[in-house]
Order: C-alpha cells, then sequence, then structure tokens
C-alpha cells in the first residue's frame, strides 16, 4: 500500500427536500466543491467509485443518471458500492484502496442521496429485513437502535442516567451543528428539551433520531506522489478498514458493539494509536441515533465498557471539550443515507486540513471518521492526519 | 420560482422462497413446535435454523426442538404510527428460547402500554416470556401470536 491522502472534498448544503435540483445536480455540487478544492479538472480524476441505497429515492441505480455530475461521460472507469449506512464510508474505502495499490492516482469518492422525497424511510429499512423472520415486526433502524439502548439500559441498571446521557449527545450535535452551513437540521436543542420530546420507538424518542435529509458529498483520494504534485493541503489516510459481523438481532450482544471495538484495535495498532483519548484530536462517529454514540466511545477507546455516559457528564465531546465528538452537527442533524458516511469522511479531512471553518476543533492533529450499517453489522473506520504519523501518546 | 413535480411509487410484486430450511422451520410452528440447527463446531443451536453457521462457515446438521418459553434479552415499543408498517402501540422483544443459543424476535403481548413511564414495570429484561400460538396456523411466523410474561 502507497501512501495516500485526500486532496479535496465537498459537501453540498443539505436539508428537507432541496427541490431546486434534481438527483444529478444535487450529486454536482459536492463534485464541484470538491474538484475546487483540490484545483483539479474532471480528467485529472482516474477513477470514481459512486454509492447510494437506491431504494430511498425510488430511483433504481441512479449512477446512471448522476453520471453526469460526475465525469462518467468523459468514458472514466466508474464503479458502484453500497453497504447500507456504511455505504459513504464503504465508498470511501474503496477509493482508498484503489488510489493506494497504484492502479490509479486520482480516485473520487462520490455519493447522493434524497432521503427526504421518500413519503416513509422506515418502510424502505423494514424491507431491508429478513422477510420471513423479522419484517412482519415493522424493525427498521429506530427499532434496532432501541434494542441496544434497552440492553444498554438493562446492563447499566439506570435507565435514567441512559436517558439523560442520550439527551445530552442530541443536544450536543444539535447544536453544534449551527456552526456548520452544510448542516440540515439547524434548531439549538436544550437537554430539557430533549428530555421532553415525544417517544418514537420506546426508548428512543424524535430527538435522539437522526432527520431524513438529501445531500450529497465527494471525496477526492490521491496517491503521494499526485497529493505533493497536486495540492498543499492534505488529510494523510494513516489508516482504513472495515469490518462485518452476523446479520441476526439474536446472536449479537446487542449493549456492546464488540465488532466496533475489533476494527478499532486493528485500525490503531495500523496507524501506531496506543492512547486514542489523547493520539486523536476529534472525531466523527455515526450518531445515527444517540445511544450509539456512547457505545461508539467505548468501541473506539474513549471510554471502556458501559462508561461511555461519563463522558458526557464530564463534557469531554463536547465541542469546547478536550476531544470533540461530531463537531459537524453529526448523523443527528444530517443524513442523506448511502451519502452520511462519505460526509463523515469529508468532515474528518475538513478537520485535519484546518478547513472546517465555524466547527473547526483548535489545532486539530489527527481525526477519526465512523459509519454502521447493515442490521447493527458493519463498521467502517478511518483515521486521517496532517502529519504522515500520530503524535506520541 | 416554484417546481414542477412528478410523484412515483414502487409496486412491484414479488414472491420469495423459503427454502428447504425456513420451510422446514415455519411447518413445525403448524404443530406448535419450534425448532432450531445445531452447528457441528461450535455446537451452539442457531435460531433461526439456516444451512450455514456464520461464526464458523460450516454447514449445519442435526435439528433440535427448543422450548417455547425463553427469556427476554431486549426490548422496544412502537409509539408512532409508520407508513405501511402494523399499529401502535405495539412491542417488539428478542427472546432467546430455552434450549436454543440464540434469540428471536417476535411481538410482546399481554402487558399494558399505554403508560411508557410505567414499561419497565410491565416488560422486564431477564424474566421468562411463553409464546402464545394462533388458533389457526399456516407455517408462518405469525402462528405464534406474541410471546407473554409468565407469573
Amino acid at each position: 500500500m502507497n501512501r495516500t491522502a485526500i486532496i479535496g472534498v465537498g459537501i453540498s448544503r443539505c436539508g428537507h427536500r432541496r427541490d431546486d435540483v434534481t438527483h444529478p445536480e444535487l450529486v454536482y455540487e459536492a463534485v464541484r466543491e470538491a474538484l475546487d478544492m483540490a484545483g483539479l479538472w474532471i480528467d485529472e480524476v482516474d477513477c470514481i467509485v459512486y454509492g447510494t441505497m437506491d431504494p430511498f429515492d425510488g430511483i433504481l441505480a441512479p449512477e446512471k443518471w448522476d453520471g453526469e455530475a460526475m465525469g462518467v461521460g468523459r468514458l472514466k472507469p466508474m464503479i458502484k458500492v453500497t453497504t447500507g449506512g456504511t455505504t459513504g464510508m464503504s465508498i470511501a474505502l474503496t477509493a482508498y484502496t484503489l488510489a493506494s495499490s497504484g492502479l490509479f492516482d486520482v480516485v473520487m469518492a462520490v455519493s447522493g442521496q434524497r432521503v427526504s422525497e421518500n413519503v416513509e424511510a422506515q418502510k424502505v429499512l423494514n424491507l431491508a429485513v429478513d422477510p420471513f423472520h423479522d419484517r412482519p415486526f415493522g424493525i427498521g433502524a429506530i427499532a434496532a437502535a432501541a434494542f441496544q439502548a434497552s440492553s444498554y439500559m438493562h446492563r447499566l441498571g439506570d435507565s435514567r442516567r441512559v436517558e439523560e446521557a442520550m439527551a445530552m449527545v442530541s443536544s450536543k450535535n444539535r447544536t453544534v451543528a449551527l456552526r456548520n452551513p452544510k448542516a440540515h437540521l439547524k434548531r439549538p436543542l436544550t437537554v430539557e428539551e430533549a428530555l421532553r420530546s415525544p417517544l418514537l420507538i420506546w426508548p428512543i424518542k424524535y430527538s435522539d433520531s437522526c432527520p431524513s435529509s438529501d445531500g450529497s458529498a465527494a471525496v477526492i483520494f490521491a496517491s503521494e506522489r499526485a497529493a505533493k504534485r497536486i495540492s498543499d493541503r492534505r488529510a494523510w489516510v494513516l489508516a482504513a478498514d472495515t469490518i462485518s459481523d452476523s446479520y441476526y438481532w439474536g446472536s449479537k450482544d446487542l449493549s456492546v458493539w464488540d465488532s466496533l471495538a475489533i476494527l478499532a484495535r486493528r485500525v490503531y495498532k495500523r496507524a501506531g494509536i496506543t492512547d486514542p483519548r489523547r493520539q486523536i484530536d476529534t472525531a466523527e462517529l455515526y450518531d445515527a441515533f444517540s445511544i450509539q454514540e456512547i457505545l461508539e466511545y467505548e468501541a473506539v477507546g474513549f471510554a471502556e465498557k458501559y462508561k461511555g455516559t461519563e463522558l458526557l457528564f464530564e463534557g469531554l465531546t463536547d465541542f469546547h471539550g478536550d476531544l470533540p465528538v461530531n463537531a459537524s452537527g453529526g448523523v443527528l442533524s444530517t443524513n442523506p443515507i448511502g451519502a452520511t458516511g462519505l460526509i463523515k469522511t469529508a468532515e474528518a479531512a475538513l478537520q485535519v486540513m484546518g478547513a472546517a471553518g465555524e466547527h473547526q476543533v483548535p489545532d486539530a492533529q489527527t481525526s477519526i471518521a465512523h459509519a454502521w450499517g447493515g442490521a447493527l453489522q458493519f463498521h467502517t473506520l478511518i483515521v486521517l492526519s496532517s502529519e504522515i504519523g500520530v503524535k506520541r501518546p | 420560482m416554484s417546481y414542477l413535480y412528478i410523484p412515483a411509487k414502487w409496486d412491484v410484486e414479488f414472491l420469495h422462497s423459503a427454502g428447504e430450511f425456513t420451510t422446514r422451520f415455519l411447518q413445525n410452528l403448524k404443530e406448535k413446535k419450534i425448532y432450531g440447527v445445531r452447528c457441528p463446531r461450535c455446537n451452539r443451536v442457531l435460531l433461526p435454523p439456516r444451512r450455514v453457521c456464520d461464526r464458523c462457515f460450516v454447514e449445519t446438521t442435526d435439528w433440535v426442538e427448543v422450548s417455547d418459553v425463553g427469556t427476554l434479552q431486549s426490548f422496544c415499543v412502537v409509539y408512532r404510527k409508520f407508513w405501511g408498517l402494523p399499529d401502535p402501540p405495539y412491542a417488539i422483544g428478542v427472546f432467546k428460547l430455552d434450549g436454543s443459543d440464540e434469540a428471536l424476535v417476535h411481538f410482546i403481548g399481554g402487558v399494558d402500554l399505554t403508560d411508557p413511564t410505567k414499561l419497565e414495570e410491565v416488560v422486564k429484561i431477564g424474566r421468562k416470556f411463553r409464546a402464545v400460538w394462533a388458533e389457526e396456523r399456516r407455517g408462518h411466523i405469525l402462528d405464534i401470536k406474541y410471546f407473554e410474561p409468565m407469573n
């Protein structure tokens, strides 16, 4: 594997119903921004990796229609990858792998999704479960997160503490989203308001749940040689990997995310991270539901098992804390599902490039981005840095 | 400017085959019997039954009858109506049936869901639940109506 860097990122303005654009026009917004940041003409991109979750938009294989927006008409190699909620990061990892392999010098990952054109996203999510054993019960993503939350509450033996910690995650991420011009939901939320929010699927409240957004993202990966030639603004990929686990709900302990913990250990070893809490400056964790950010703190080594809520009560992961998590406002503020993992990657890159604007974490050298997908079964994780190594623990 | 719109709907019919393993599992429900399959390598009884143990990646062998009584591992209660999905309120549980090493997802019944603040008093993780069978059974997961708490 050759050293590889992110040299350009683009994120569209995200929101409920981007009626001012068609599907390809939405994708083009992100592609244009990423190319402009890197200072590239489309023909300098050697390959495109595209991903989305087709049924959410009601358009089968939108890479055909979206082709115009990403240079497919310029007779380029184009690959599609889709893995549920991890789609956006799976395409980032594919693009990274292709650029670092030496096969291509410059590879662009692209995703666009407009979930808000869909009247009921949970119905689509229910189509993604086993039709014989799971579908009749109406299971979708919210029910899955609710299983995690009730299991976690039971393990802790203190439901009220978990409920409060969940409200703190939502309040933190929704409020910091005001700093991000691209974010969808931009309404500040207090912990008290979050606690009073109506129930969706107990114990998940409206405030614990991500919105359905329209949005797109593009991230350009370049080999070391190309990256140094093209741009002096770089986010080096120190390590990136993915992991998969069993589909069945009843085969996993839903109060912990063991598969993510295993992935984090693998990735950290390669990146030289031995003390994640000190060596990572900021993290974009996949907070589709507030409970998940808490489980993720534990899995990525920011907290010990079943101690994740402590970080919130200490304020460690606040925007002004020592280890800001989801400085972009996170998935709780913006969720164009298939594109979300790529937005996570883009945001983590912007942080170490020093280009995150109002939500820039001061002196961020090393960041991580994460996404989960499938039946709580896929994880992707990437470590990015402004330098070619991490700081000493 | 005011934009133009076009309504769209996916209305496509499918007929999914249950295959050998799931058909056998569902047929047994007609007789009020729940079967899992054993993995010859890790020895676990898998539920729902399937051809390959996803941990060991070896083919499963023996069919093992498991109990219709199990322990509640996790649950959630749906309070909002989602278009195309069952009407609220309803509860879904993850039940580890006695004699099985994995858990089955199903409805929780026989409990009062009207007051969410009292949920944890009426639905308790770690407690035993029993399958309540439908009068008419057709080889479907809903041949079990729901699981209810045992006293």
